[in-house]
């Protein structure tokens, strides 16, 4: 292992548990919610680290398609198979705070909720594109179905300031009546921090792993022709 | 249930993150023994 991925994976783990600390025991109850409250902070970022993963996965893309450099594409895959746990963890935690606020799981009614779960659907048809096609045009097709998810993940994030369903307003770069109180504001950015550099990480390593994957697609195509010889 | 709620959330947060982890030390211990593997034959 690299020392500066070990480096990266201690300060990472640091940073996780600062922002546990700070959403469980270091954050105000909130006066309506109560508790149940703190499921917020892995929520948001946990739905923004996302959105972040899929733009990192549109650039690389559109690099894919420029160049059809094998880096590019080794990228785009990791960026996308990060983007859809975190964006699992958006729609497991939306619901289990859903409940007991809302008294509701689920309502197809909100936009909010059924965007963010067809962006979560193509992600995963992305991902089942490259498992299961074996088509030299594969990394084509995906960078151009990448192309489609991001417009899903411009709309899924202004679909609360566009319509006003069951999801709340945004607390941040919302209207002038949005916005967290300080202590609030600092668990929220320590959680954002901790799980941006957790997503850098994963995206790292299974960065990694898929350019020995390719390094391996590589020998197996050179012995299939030193056989053929 | 509000406490129980706020539990499952932690909780599958980092089953999930762990599922994770666990496919990727699982993917690197296969692609490190094949990889090994194909550059002694070569």
């Amino acid at each position: 292992m690299k020392p500066s991925l070990v480096i990266f994976s201690l300060l990472t783990l640091g940073l996780l548990i600062w922002g546990f600390d700070q959403a469980i025991f270091v954050a105000p109850t909130e006066a309506t919610m109560g508790n149940i409250q703190r499921i917020f902070y892995y929520h948001a970022p946990s739905g923004i680290t996302a959105f972040a993963c899929f733009f990192v996965n549109l650039a690389a893309s559109l690099w894919y398609l420029k160049t059809r450099n094998l880096r590019a594409d080794a990228l785009a895959l990791a960026s996308a198979q990060v983007g859809v746990i975190f964006c699992t963890v958006l729609l497991i935690t939306g619901p289990l705070w859903a409940r007991p606020v809302w008294g509701i799981w689920w309502t197809w009614e909100d936009v909010r909720l059924t965007s963010s779960l067809l962006l979560w659907l193509i992600y995963v048809s992305y991902l089942l594109l490259r498992r299961f096609s074996h088509a030299g045009s594969m990394p084509v097709l995906a960078a151009v179905l990448a192309i489609f998810g991001s417009v899903d993940t411009g709309f899924v994030y202004m679909s609360i300031r566009w319509f006003r369903t069951q999801h709340p307003q945004p607390v941040l770069f919302g209207d002038s009546n949005s916005g967290l109180a300080p202590e609030m504001l600092h668990a929220f950015l320590v959680n954002l921090l901790a799980f941006f550099a957790f997503a850098a990480l994963l995206i790292w390593m299974r960065y990694l792993l898929e350019r020995k994957q390719q390094r391996v697609e590589e020998l197996h195509a050179l012995a299939a022709v030193g056989g053929a010889r | 249930m509000m406490l129980l709620h706020l539990h499952l959330a932690y909780i599958a947060t980092w089953t999930i993150h762990g599922a994770y982890l666990t496919f990727l030390a699982v993917k690197h211990a296969r692609l490190k023994r094949e990889l090994q593997k194909l550059e002694t034959k070569k």
